[in-house]
């Protein structure tokens, strides 16, 4: 009787979560295959003809192949900004922990201030065009790397804490100090922490979408999410061809999360919570 | 690498200790050199710190970005008689409340949920997370579709079950909150990942000890799960917390800080003003939105560490 009543909790628990999470996702993916006329329906009524080709094509193509070039912009970005988030949020993170002192303290002060102070975006806009990076995938990538970087040192510091002190000193008895003991000795050993840094980064760059509206603004330089004003007019929006474009750009992030599934929870037990 | 720090040291700080520090600290020290430090440095104080410091000059000018002439306290008087600002303010702090509230309690819900020996745990926390890595312009254009009055999914559903839905988004009094439920939806997913974290690593002693002492499902969320978890729900609020004072996206997207100024926040209005080239004006605004998360988010976060510590 009891395991009846647990498997019937489990059902609905199921069936609210699947509505609740997924039925969005649906409406997506149905409106991206529908053509133009059904599309503006918006609901769940089942394909009559299926364009899928043909909507495909004509969000590539749309704006002299605007697409194509947001996908190498913003995975340009995504890539460079979380590798030098990742290198520069670990070495620094590091001496954060092991290294107590007025340098430190105020080291901390600066990341809590980064989580908690809004960039000042026109202001921004003004430097990167006095250092000659407004407008430019440099800037960008810089921007979001000062950003994003309070976030990453936060979780890397707490998982450095974890790893004994012993280890350094294990390693400078080897005559291992300063960088090679960081890149050698330490670094390897963030692997979980950084595949957390990793995903949880990238996917926040990718679908960045205030920054690059202020700080690189212009076609050439369109990044993904800018895209999707493409296919939104006030009268006449393309309704399938602006899910096709959803449906495209959320391709990258829900590919990284399927291969990295398992290990966000890993990284987060030994960073974010432990503060 | 040689014993003293390598390379220029950036940045701020007070040179290294004075030299009767004991020598095997200066070692121990010169395994951790500040330069290490420089690269993260450079790029927050240039690209950040600098912009945020300027940011309190230009906030005082009449300024085009090329040339700027200084106006005193002009931009602050013209940017706190703006008619919406008020209500901007109000909404401001109305969304953080709501949106930072509700992803406690369902995160937390849904961490105990999915840590219980449910059959289907790892379906429904991949579903669960989901939405996260959707981008938020997305999920705005998606849900404004199935919040649309006559056509929207939403009311239809709701018309099935004999209730009259309204014009969610084009209705002053329900625009706001139903952008602030979106903003539920899009990221109660990281909450609960935080809150498996966090009850994950609860030791399975104390759930033993409780039920030695014959405490139910009840007395183990009470007893242990709530208090141990506070370090979670530390990370929730203030991550989600300042999150909605500054939100902006899925606002605009939405609504546009419609019908009317209804729904607008600081950060909307700072970037109508952006748009129409009110520069200074603009980052005034800023100004005024890094005042109001300090003054929030500081002892906010002061009191809730304090309580952290204790529990």
């Amino acid at each position: 009787m009891r395991a009846v009543r647990r498997l019937g909790a489990e059902a609905v628990v199921l069936v609210l979560a699947t509505v609740i999470f997924l039925v969005p996702f649906a409406l997506m993916l149905l409106t991206a295959v529908k053509d133009q006329t059904q599309a503006t329906d918006l609901d769940f009524a089942w394909p009559t003809s299926w364009p899928v080709v043909e909507n495909f094509l004509a969000v590539i193509e749309a704006r002299d192949y605007v697409l194509l070039r947001a996908y190498v912009n913003s995975t340009i970005i995504t890539v460079a900004s979380v590798t030098l988030l990742v290198v520069f949020g670990a070495m620094a993170a590091f001496v954060l922990q092991r290294r107590p002192g007025k340098v430190a303290k105020l080291a901390d002060f600066l990341v809590l201030s980064g989580l908690i102070i809004p960039p000042a975006v026109v202001p921004t806009i003004w430097l990167l065009q006095a250092i000659g990076l407004f407008k430019t995938l440099p800037g960008m990538i810089l921007a979001e790397v000062a950003f994003h970087l309070s976030f990453a040192m936060l979780l890397f510091r707490a998982f450095i804490a974890a790893i004994p002190r012993e280890l350094d000193e294990a390693a400078q008895i080897d005559g291992c100090s300063g960088f090679r003991l960081f890149f050698r000795v330490i670094f390897p050993l963030l692997r979980p922490v950084t595949i957390t840094v990793i995903l949880v980064s990238s996917v926040n760059i990718f679908n960045d979408f205030v920054n690059p509206l202020y700080l690189l603004p212009g076609d050439e330089n369109a990044t993904v999410q800018v895209t999707l004003y493409n296919f939104q007019s006030q009268y006449n929006t393309q309704w399938n061809l602006l899910f096709m474009d959803i449906v495209l750009i959320t391709i990258p992030p829900l590919l990284l999360f399927v291969f990295f599934n398992r290990k966000i929870v890993a990284g987060m037990t030994a960073g974010a919570i432990k503060g | 690498m040689t014993k003293q720090d390598a390379g220029p040291r950036t940045g701020p700080g007070p040179a290294p200790g004075p030299g009767h520090a004991r020598a095997s600290r200066r070692r121990r020290d010169s395994a951790y050199p500040y330069a290490l430090y420089l690269p993260a440095a450079v790029v927050f104080v240039v690209i950040f710190l600098v912009p945020t410091a300027m940011a309190f000059y230009f906030a005082l000018t009449r300024w085009t970005l090329f040339d700027s002439t200084f106006v005193g306290l002009d931009n602050f008087r013209d940017f706190l008689a703006e008619q919406n600002l008020r209500i901007g303010f109000q909404n401001t702090i109305i969304y953080a409340v709501v949106t930072s509230g509700l992803k406690v309690v369902l995160g937390l819900l849904l961490g105990v949920l999915l840590t219980s020996r449910l059959r289907l745990r790892g379906f429904l926390r991949s579903v669960v997370f989901f939405p996260t890595l959707v981008s938020t312009v997305a999920v705005g254009i998606t849900f404004a579709m199935l919040l649309k009055p006559q056509t929207g999914l939403v009311n239809q559903a709701l018309a099935l079950v004999g209730v009259d839905g309204r014009d969610w988004l084009g209705d002053a009094t329900t625009a706001l909150l139903s952008v602030a439920l979106v903003d539920v939806w899009k990221g109660v997913g990281l909450a609960t990942v935080i809150y498996i974290a966090g009850i994950m690593s609860i030791p399975r002693e104390y759930y033993q000890a409780v039920a030695v002492d014959g405490g139910g499902a009840w007395h183990r969320f009470r007893h242990v799960t709530l208090p141990l978890s506070w370090p979670a729900t530390y990370s929730v609020i203030i991550l989600s917390f300042i999150g909605g004072l500054r939100s902006f996206d899925l606002i605009w997207t939405m609504t546009r800080g419609g019908p009317g100024f209804t729904s607008d926040t600081i950060a909307s209005i700072i970037y109508k003003q952006y748009q129409a080239g009110f520069f200074g004006l603009s980052t005034a605004g800023n100004v005024i939105l890094f005042l109001v998360v300090t003054v929030i988010a500081v002892p906010l976060n002061y009191y809730l560490g304090k309580r952290q510590v204790a529990a």
